[in-house]
């Protein structure tokens, strides 16, 4: 497909408007769930999704899936899930939105199956086979695709590689988005009753390990297309942010930064340091052993190596041929290059185990509790704006299923308010404005010709990051005087963002996903100089702070981005306790 | 990863170009051939290697990684995929995986 050039000038760049009930931003899980659930609610709503990618394989589901790491079985209830979520967590996560999740959180995944998705039963009944006490396994190869499918087929409009920016605004209340085409050129302005965020979370703030250089530099587990986009639009329109210094930082496959739990969770494959000791059961038993947080879990294989018992293995020397098998079936539905990676190692696992190690940090509402501060509806602090899935803050351990899970209630409560309200106004100097910015750098390109490649900064944000900010090759802990310096830095690059230049239209996508990712960074860093202790180790560790500081930190830490002072301005939320019991405890 | 292109099978149909998730494969005007804009961009979700009707894609792993020469090669079918192992001791393997219940 011929591609369209850079516009030359701001007269020549064609511009596309839509008018459209309910507007999806990401048309990944959360996404196309919503727009699904929108039009089941209200099959006369005019739905429109706009997405960066091609909806058949975007977002995090581009390469498959092979389990759905949260499901409430026959015999567990709402508050069993809240209680092992939370204290995965280390006690603090949005309790309301958690129950609220937890209620429709086996719909979306049976829905998959009932349109085509392969799910493993157990041998002996009609319960789906588990995988670890709340994981389920299934062969989800092509389980976007499918999802795709049936947004198609319930007639949703489909925007495929239009890239968001921001929001259009009205005061206060967000009344549609602006992004441009790809591949088009083209600057779309969509006006919508009710605006519904879903563009998963932030990948590529930090330097991953496996980044020499050359080939694997998004040698990552996330996402890499994900840049947190979401985020950084809702931070420059003002909206409230929460935890975003509780990051995610998994245990990883050495080298291939592949998911693990696979493995060490479907195969209850024990994880050992050098010395053969099995870490968990043994140096990590006080916390609970295998069933250890996962922040301990991560955390652990880097502290035995930072100590001198590296490096780490999940062993499989026990498993058997048949397991073997299994467990790269598993692989070649979620990650195949995963069995290439074996296969260029020619590792035979019956005698050599996995090395395992931890990965470069992201910011993932789905996982940890980072992202938009929103009410049990999914409403943001900004009137008409709801976020769903990753990008969404609150509720760690969301995973698939409870993405999709939080797409249907987004999409519930958009449909409800696309009733009650009118489009909005959106002002000739607000797309003016847009207009300029996005097309910015490759103008820069053409009358200068000389500047700062989206790739360079990039690389040195990375670097910065891991340095200064926590990174894996810092094993993760980080000081006030680092912070100020990442901080000082992440300023500086600010201010360089009018020498970017991009000299097509792919470039330009870069070089707004670098000034997205610099937004959500500054705001990350403010996180973690404001959380004076150490609550989760590895995810968020102070070295200067090394304890838990609960008298003045057993609550959430938001932080919101005042446009008229410039200043990110930082304060807590009380946590509230809905579900009894020892909130450490599962 | 790199997606390494084979010009011979290569038809220039766009499948892969339409796929990426990255917005990585492009089809030269010229040759009317895919390449890769960016190999170091490359997530390796193979979307582009499974969607190639003519196997034309393989996936390499960077050599700071993993050895040369393994290979893993999908053959899509209605339900299933068929995947081809290939170590670097050219020991082979096969396996299926369910694609579809329906
Ligand atoms: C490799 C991997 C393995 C995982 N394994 C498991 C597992 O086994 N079990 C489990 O339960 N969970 C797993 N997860 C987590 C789970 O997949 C995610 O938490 C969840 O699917 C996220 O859903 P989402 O809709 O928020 O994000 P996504 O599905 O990633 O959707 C975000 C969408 O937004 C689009 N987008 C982004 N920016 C823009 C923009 N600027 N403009 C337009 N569109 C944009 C993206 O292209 C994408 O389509 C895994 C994740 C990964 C990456
Ligand atoms: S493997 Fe995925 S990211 Fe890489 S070129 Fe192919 S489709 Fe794009
Ligand atoms: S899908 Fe295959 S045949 Fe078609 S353009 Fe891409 S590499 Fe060539």
């Amino acid at each position: 497909m011929a591609r369209a050039k850079l516009p030359k000038n701001i007269n020549q760049i064609e511009e596309v408007r839509i008018d459209t009930d309910i507007l999806i931003i990401g048309a990944g899980n959360a996404g196309c769930f919503a727009g699904i659930e929108a039009k089941r609610v209200n099959p006369e709503l005019k739905v429109t999704l706009i997405e960066k990618a091609h909806i058949d394989r975007s977002g995090c589901l581009a390469g498959g899936m092979d389990a759905i790491n949260t499901y409430i079985k026959k015999d567990r209830t709402i508050e069993d899930f809240v209680r092992w979520s939370r204290s995965q967590a280390g006690g603090l996560l949005r309790e309301d939105l958690t129950i609220s999740m937890a209620e429709v959180l086996n719909k979306p995944i049976e829905e998959w199956e009932e349109w085509g998705m392969p799910i493993k039963y157990e041998e002996d009944g009609d319960e789906y086979k588990t995988r670890g006490k709340w994981d389920i396994t299934i062969r989800g190869a092509e389980m976007k695709v499918i999802l795709a499918e049936k947004t198609r087929e319930v007639g949703c409009e489909i925007l495929n590689r239009v890239v968001f920016t921001n929001y259009l605004v009205d005061g206060e209340k967000v009344v549609g988005a602006i992004g441009f085409g790809v591949r088009d050129g083209k600057l779309y302005i969509v006006r919508a009753k009710s605006t519904l965020i879903a563009t998963g979370g932030a990948a590529g703030l930090y330097k991953p390990y496996q980044n020499d250089g050359n080939d694997s530099h998004h040698q990552l587990w996330y996402c890499p297309f994900n840049v947190g986009t979401g985020y950084a639009a809702g931070i420059r329109a003002g909206a409230e942010m929460t935890t975003f210094e509780m990051r995610w930082c998994a245990t990883r496959t050495k080298d291939f930064n592949g998911p693990i739990d696979t493995i060490s969770v479907g195969y209850k494959t024990p994880m050992v340091n050098c010395k053969n000791e099995q870490i968990l059961n043994t140096r990590y038993a006080h916390l609970g052993g295998d069933a250890a947080p996962r922040f301990i879990r991560a955390n652990l294989p880097m502290d035995e190596w930072r100590e001198g018992r590296g490096p780490c293995y999940v062993d499989t020397t026990h498993m058997t041929p048949d397991q073997i098998r299994d467990m790269k079936m598993d692989y070649l539905n979620e990650r195949p290059s995963y069995v290439l990676f074996l296969a260029g190692r020619g590792q035979d696992l019956s005698k050599e185990p996995i090395e395992i190690y931890g990965s470069d940090p992201y910011i993932v509402g789905g996982h940890t509790a980072s992202g938009y501060w929103v009410d049990v509806k999914r409403q943001t602090t900004l009137p008409g704006l709801y976020a769903c899935g990753d990008v969404a803050g609150g509720t760690p351990n969301k995973f698939v299923g409870g993405c999709a899970a939080e797409g249907l209630l987004a999409a519930r409560a958009a449909a409800k308010n696309a009733a009650n309200v009118e489009l909005g106004q959106v002002t000739v100097e607000q797309i003016k404005k847009e207009k300029e910015r996005i097309f910015a750098p490759g103008f820069r390109q053409q009358t200068v010709g000389d500047g700062v490649k989206p790739r360079e900064m990039e690389e040195r944000l990375q670097r910065l990051m891991d340095e200064y900010a926590g990174g894996v090759h810092q094993f993760f802990r980080m000081n006030k005087e680092g912070l100020a310096y990442a901080l000082r830095h992440i300023r500086m690059m600010k201010d360089q963002m009018q020498y970017l230049v991009a000299k097509d239209l792919h470039e330009l996508m870069e070089a707004h996903e670098i000034i997205d990712r610099l937004d959500v960074a500054e705001v990350l860093v403010h996180h973690l100089s404001y959380r004076e202790e150490t609550r989760w180790p590895g995810w968020q560790t102070r070295a200067d702070f090394p304890e838990k500081n609960d008298e003045k930190f057993d609550c959430f830490v938001n932080s919101r981005y005042n446009p008229k002072t410039g200043e990110i301005e930082m304060f807590t939320r009380p946590y509230e306790q809905i579900i009894s019991g020892d909130r450490l405890k599962a | 990863m790199p997606p390494v292109i084979d010009k011979e099978k290569c038809i220039g149909c766009g499948a892969c170009e339409e796929i990426c998730p990255g917005d990585l494969m492009e089809i030269d005007e010229h040759e009317n051939k895919a390449f890769c804009r960016a190999n170091r961009d490359c997530w390796d979700c193979m979307a582009c290697v499974k969607e190639c009707p003519n196997g034309a894609i393989e996936t390499r792993i960077p050599y700071q990684l993993g050895y040369y020469p393994a290979k893993l090669i999908p053959k899509k079918r209605e339900k299933e995929i068929e995947w081809t192992i290939i170590d670097i001791n050219a020991n082979v393997e096969k396996l299926i995986v369910e694609t579809r219940n329906k």
